[in-house]
């Protein structure tokens, strides 16, 4: 479904940098969220220890990580006004609950970390940056199925579908649960390679178990996405994308055997890239739509010139954020931070030395 | 209220919290930075535990603004679609690049915050560089953008649809110099009174240790530097505006009739129905000069555009009155700290220089948001200057009150919070600064 000469063809390439960022998104602020997931289902005799171990995987990136989002954003709105402007309205309700959702999730994550030594503050701001986790990619997950299912219309540029059928339909719901369980099953493979010992054995359950309930999930929301979301269903099956369903189904059971065997580094990299599948399969699904049924790559892109210096400003950008995004991670992410002796500490608090002065 | 007008005060809301957390995250890298660097000169462990000090309460500021600016990125469409159907094709650019530099003000962050004990003290600075100029820059790229719409170029309108779009010729439009010079430097002046007053309040309870006086120091010099600037900058937005939107320099003067050697009016309430600002202190000739060079200019007044094309003068004079007047105070106290500080050769406020900058700490931010409201509520009923008007661009969503209430009590837990844990922080002595002081103390 490809268009035959894309090199030209600039809303293409735009789409493309457009699902770039939507998966890096997914697979890195994903999984932000999905650590705050398994902080509101800690258990165990290491609960405690589970939380700050995710709290120090977090901390040093999870506002960079956040960034994308805006990029996605800012894409949207400048390269595909009509799209923006049409989902703003069409989903007004859910949007606007994101909103309030990546608010308090971030505030409570620096706040909670700030509280340190006010234990109500801490406990309470740690139950909302918990819940906020949980609800916000749910709600992502709902926006994207709204989008692929075809229920939002739009005649003569005005919204005609209402502010609520949309996006609480079985389909969007099946997609919600679908975008929490692969926030928690991507975090929770993170985390195995961030941790040692007890800890990660934890983690590795819990990779294990959200692996199956996202496999499950995926299973389920075929049958669905046939009555519901016809364009994805046939999309899915066409004869240039047929394959990436079962790629990502090998790929997804190459992580489960290979978190099953402790080979977490390369159950991180399959787990990247069966996210990625999934998402370039939905894309390339939909293609020509940007918004099921009405808003095509064409029928939407803003001016050549507009689309044009957005690739320049992005090509420019690239040679300074690619560096730098580099460095980030090499610096938190690249030895397991378990065998270099910060483990659990260094989460952005007080030092420990650093105590109030009541009492002196 | 009628949507438009709840549309309207939930973006004023939201941007009037956003530019509190933006200032400062433009201001006190900068700060940090230079006390940071100061150490690495000097040695001097004062200056290393202030910008320790200071990174802590930038990373609760800089939370609290990222996530405040995420909601204005998704609120431009929220309430304003088809604005953004308009402009988002032609005025794309500056958002884009606000991305990146977004992007590398939060990466650079993530180092310099978790780095100090992964690098060495001279690359754990120059970590710091990149947050600063990107913070600025960031400001730099929405500003250009919001002068956009107050002068739009960039494009053709034929036969009421957009041609030629052209998105360099957009982003530096004929405003984005002056505006981006304006807000840049009002940050850096809002957050050095900002931080001057904190610990102008630490001296008036007692502790004039070396602490206080380099937080000071660093605070008020590049305090002075930028507020004489923004004097400077001030006078070169108003002639702008007086030269391309009259119908707002009118209404910033309280002028309603159109007249040659047209005084500086300074205070005073423009009243609508009698046509006439009273009870202001007039300058003859000044409004003149400053907005055509020349004295006996003639200068327009409101009286001569339709009422449907005239902004507030009540809200736009008296927020013009609070910015200016803001303004003069805080070069006057700079001054007078420095002249202080030149005949004592050494930094020792009096009592009244330490009532003043707690005084003024606020300055800087209500006179941003004054700034704000005067450009914003001037270029009413506009939402792209003589192109599209506010009503014109709102949403069709209903009962917006609904999300105007939620998100109002949103900032309202985020502002409480952040001020709650900046107490906390404040009220935590820093580790260098408490073990000279102990032994004081204990001595």
């Amino acid at each position: 479904m490809m268009p035959d000469d894309f090199s030209l063809d600039l809303p293409f390439a735009i789409g493309a940098l457009l699902l770039a960022g939507v998966t890096i998104y997914a697979v890195t602020g994903g999984a932000d969220f999905g650590g705050g997931i398994w902080d509101l289902l800690a258990s165990g005799k290491r609960a405690k220890e589970q939380r700050l171990e995710i709290a120090r995987a977090i901390g040093p990136i999870w506002e960079a990580n956040h960034v994308w989002l805006i990029f996605v954003i800012v894409l949207t709105f400048s390269c595909f006004p009509p799209v923006f402007a049409a989902l703003s309205t069409a989903l007004y309700v859910p949007l606007s609950l994101i909103l309030v959702g990546i608010t308090l999730r971030g505030g409570a994550f620096i706040f909670r970390a700030y509280a340190h030594d006010v234990i109500i503050a801490q406990r309470n701001w740690g139950v909302v940056f918990a819940v906020t986790s949980a609800l916000t990619p749910m709600l992502f997950g709902m926006c994207a199925g709204a989008v692929a299912s075809g229920n939002i219309r739009i005649v003569d540029g005005r919204v005609t579908s209402n502010y609520w059928g949309t996006w609480l339909g079985p389909f969007p719901i099946t997609i919600g649960l679908l975008a929490i369980t692969s926030c928690a099953y991507l975090a929770a493979v993170y985390l195995c390679v961030e941790t040692e010992g007890d800890l990660q054995e934890d983690f590795r359950k819990r990779a294990l178990g959200s692996a199956v309930a996202f496999a499950v999930l995926g299973t389920i929301a075929l049958p669905i996405a046939r009555r519901d979301a016809p364009q994805i269903w046939d999309g899915i099956w066409s004869r240039e994308t047929w394959v990436l369903i079962p790629a990502a189904v090998a790929v997804g059971l190459v992580t489960i055997v290979a978190v099953w065997m402790r080979r977490f580094r390369l159950a991180r990299i399959t787990a990247i890239l069966g996210i990625a599948i999934l998402l370039g399969g939905w894309a390339l699904a939909q293609y020509p739509y940007l918004v099921v049924p009405d808003l095509t790559y064409e029928n939407s892109a803003a001016s050549n010139a507009m689309l044009r210096v957005n690739l320049i400003v992005y090509g420019f950008g690239a040679v300074i954020l690619i560096p730098a995004l580099v460095l980030l991670f090499a610096m938190f992410k690249g030895k397991n931070p378990a065998m270099t002796g910060e483990y659990g500490a260094s989460t952005g608090e007080l030092d420990a030395h650093e105590q109030p002065a009541a009492g002196h | 209220m009628g949507d438009l007008m709840v549309a309207r005060t939930q973006m004023a809301t939201s941007l009037g919290f956003h530019i509190v957390f933006a200032a400062l995250g433009i201001g006190l890298p900068l700060l940090m930075v230079i006390a940071e660097g100061i150490y690495l000169r000097t040695g001097n462990p004062t200056y290393l535990a202030l910008a320790k000090r200071w990174s802590k309460a930038f990373a609760i500021l800089f939370a609290v603004g990222a996530v405040s600016g995420t909601i204005l990125s998704f609120l431009l469409g929220l309430l304003w679609p088809r604005f953004m159907e308009y402009a988002g094709g032609i005025i794309g650019m500056p958002f884009s690049m606000e991305g990146f530099a977004f992007f590398v003000e939060a990466i650079f962050l993530g180092i310099y915050l978790y780095g100090w004990n992964k690098l060495s003290p001279r690359a754990h600075w120059l970590s710091g560089i990149p947050v600063a100029i990107a913070g600025a820059a960031s400001g730099i790229f929405v500003v250009a953008a919001n002068s956009w719409m107050n002068s739009p170029t960039g494009f053709d309108i034929v036969d009421g649809e957009v041609t030629n779009v052209d998105p360099v010729a957009a982003m530096f439009n004929d405003g984005w110099f002056h505006q981006a010079l304006h807000m840049t430097l009002a940050a850096y002046v809002a957050t050095c009174f900002g931080v001057a007053g904190v610990y102008a309040w630490g001296m008036r309870k007692g502790n004039r240790d070396a602490y206080h006086v380099s937080a000071l120091k660093i605070a008020m010099g590049v305090g002075v530097f930028v507020s004489i600037l923004q004097a400077v900058s001030g006078d070169l937005s108003a002639h702008w505006v007086a030269q391309n939107q009259p119908v707002k320099f009118a209404a910033m003067e309280g002028l309603f009739e159109t007249r040659t050697n047209a005084p500086l009016t300074i205070g005073g309430w423009p009243d609508p129905e009698t046509r006439e600002t009273k009870w202001a202190i007039e300058i003859p000739g000044l409004l003149s000069f400053l907005a055509e060079r020349d004295f006996e200019a003639e200068v327009m007044g409101l009286n001569d555009v339709p009422m449907d094309e005239q902004p507030e003068p009540r809200v736009v004079h008296v927020a013009f009155q609070v910015m200016v007047g803001l303004g003069t105070a805080m070069i006057a106290a700079s001054v007078w700290f420095w002249f202080r500080v030149w005949r004592r050769r050494a930094v020792q406020p009096s009592r009244w220089q330490l009532i003043a900058l707690i005084a003024l700490a606020p300055a800087g931010f209500i006179a941003i948001e004054a700034g704000w409201i005067v450009t914003e509520v001037g270029r009413q009923p506009w939402i792209i200057y003589e192109i599209m008007r506010t009503e014109d661009a709102v949403t069709e969503v209903p009962n917006q009150f609904a999300a105007f209430g939620g998100f109002t009590v949103l900032y309202a837990v985020l502002a409480v919070t952040a001020v709650w844990l900046l107490r906390l922080l404040a009220r935590s002595r820093p580790p260098l600064e408490r073990t000279q002081g102990d032994i004081a103390h204990d001595a």
